[in-house]
């Protein structure tokens, strides 16, 4: 009874965060409603017991890519208001587009749960043991037989953050100020660069 | 009693918002990228439910890939943003046609 409560009400504020981010005016607030989308969806993912995608959900998404895009949003300077000039156009191809997809989905929940597909049965190998708790099963899983999969992700994490610094990079202007002399750097002696002082108590230093 | 159809249910409407989301917002790009996660969201709703509900943890590992390449696709596509603003000074998405496509 408490796991259906618990998960209407996520499932509820999830929904409701996902139309709110979509009709938000604001971009801001869009992100907000993204961030609570996300942490019920996290709800709904501890419910079955997969509590380290939520808890993965909660740190990779609310604390790194919304924080990405509020920085974006907010440095941007737009007109929002111009942005939305198309937004009651497209409606209805929108709305139309999207009860078809949903009525297709629907459909094939039903079909699955009709019998009318049959999945692959899974052969117990990524079975959790009764006495393990999800991320030691987990953490066995992928560091042992998805070892390639955890490797490629590196790899396309690795990818994203050269391609974002290649990206946004801007090389400085030749002349801009905050060049790095080295040779200068070098040749400074300790003697030049430092004072020995021994003030009187409440005087203070003159520099 | 709470079944994998229930998941699977908040997962279509998830993923439809998130289409719907690219339709509503044709000319902002940031609110595109939100859809896009809305419905990578969805997918990573539905591998989790999924592996739950047959007792197979590979899902969850799959789940784990969709959240890495959602956030690397979120960064990509940030940086190209901040480009385009910085040569354009706008971002409505009707006007790229830069690449002649």
């Amino acid at each position: 009874m408490i796991q259906a409560i618990a998960f209407y009400f996520f499932a509820t504020i999830v929904v409701g965060a996902a139309v709110m981010t979509i009709m938000s005016r604001n971009p801001v607030h869009s992100v907000l409603w993204l961030i609570m989308a996300f942490f019920n969806a996290a709800g709904l993912m501890v419910l079955v017991g997969a509590e380290f995608i939520a808890m993965l959900l909660v740190i990779v998404y609310v604390g790194a890519v919304a924080v990405l895009f509020l920085f974006v949003v907010m440095m941007l300077d737009i007109d929002f208001a111009a942005m939305r000039a198309g937004f009651s156009r497209n409606a209805p191809l929108g709305l139309a587009v999207a009860a078809v997809l949903l009525a297709e989905l629907l459909l094939a929940v039903g079909a699955y749960n009709a019998g009318g597909l049959t999945l692959g049965s899974p052969d117990g190998s990524a079975m959790q043991a009764a006495d393990a708790s999800n991320i030691e099963a987990l953490g066995a899983l992928l560091y042992g037989k998805y070892i390639a999969l955890f490797e490629i992700a590196g790899i396309i994490l690795l990818v994203a953050m050269i391609g974002a610094i290649v990206l946004t990079f801007q090389p400085p202007k030749p002349g801009a100020r905050a060049r790095q002399d080295v040779g200068k750097q070098i040749r400074r002696r300790p003697e030049e660069a430092t004072v020995m002082k021994n003030p009187e108590v409440g005087q203070g230093v003159e520099l | 009693m709470i079944g994998i159809e229930h998941y699977l249910t908040v997962g279509a409407i998830l993923f439809v918002l998130g289409v719907l989301g690219i339709f509503l917002n044709r000319k902002n790009v940031i609110v595109i990228l939100m859809a896009v996660e809305l419905i990578l969201l969805s997918v990573n709703l539905n591998l989790v439910a999924f592996s739950a509900f047959m007792q197979d943890l590979v899902g969850q590992i799959f789940a784990m890939l969709v959240l890495t390449v959602a956030a690397a696709e979120a960064a990509i596509g940030l940086a190209i943003l901040v480009i385009y603003f910085r040569g354009r000074g706008t971002i409505a998405v009707d006007d790229i046609n830069r690449m002649k496509g």
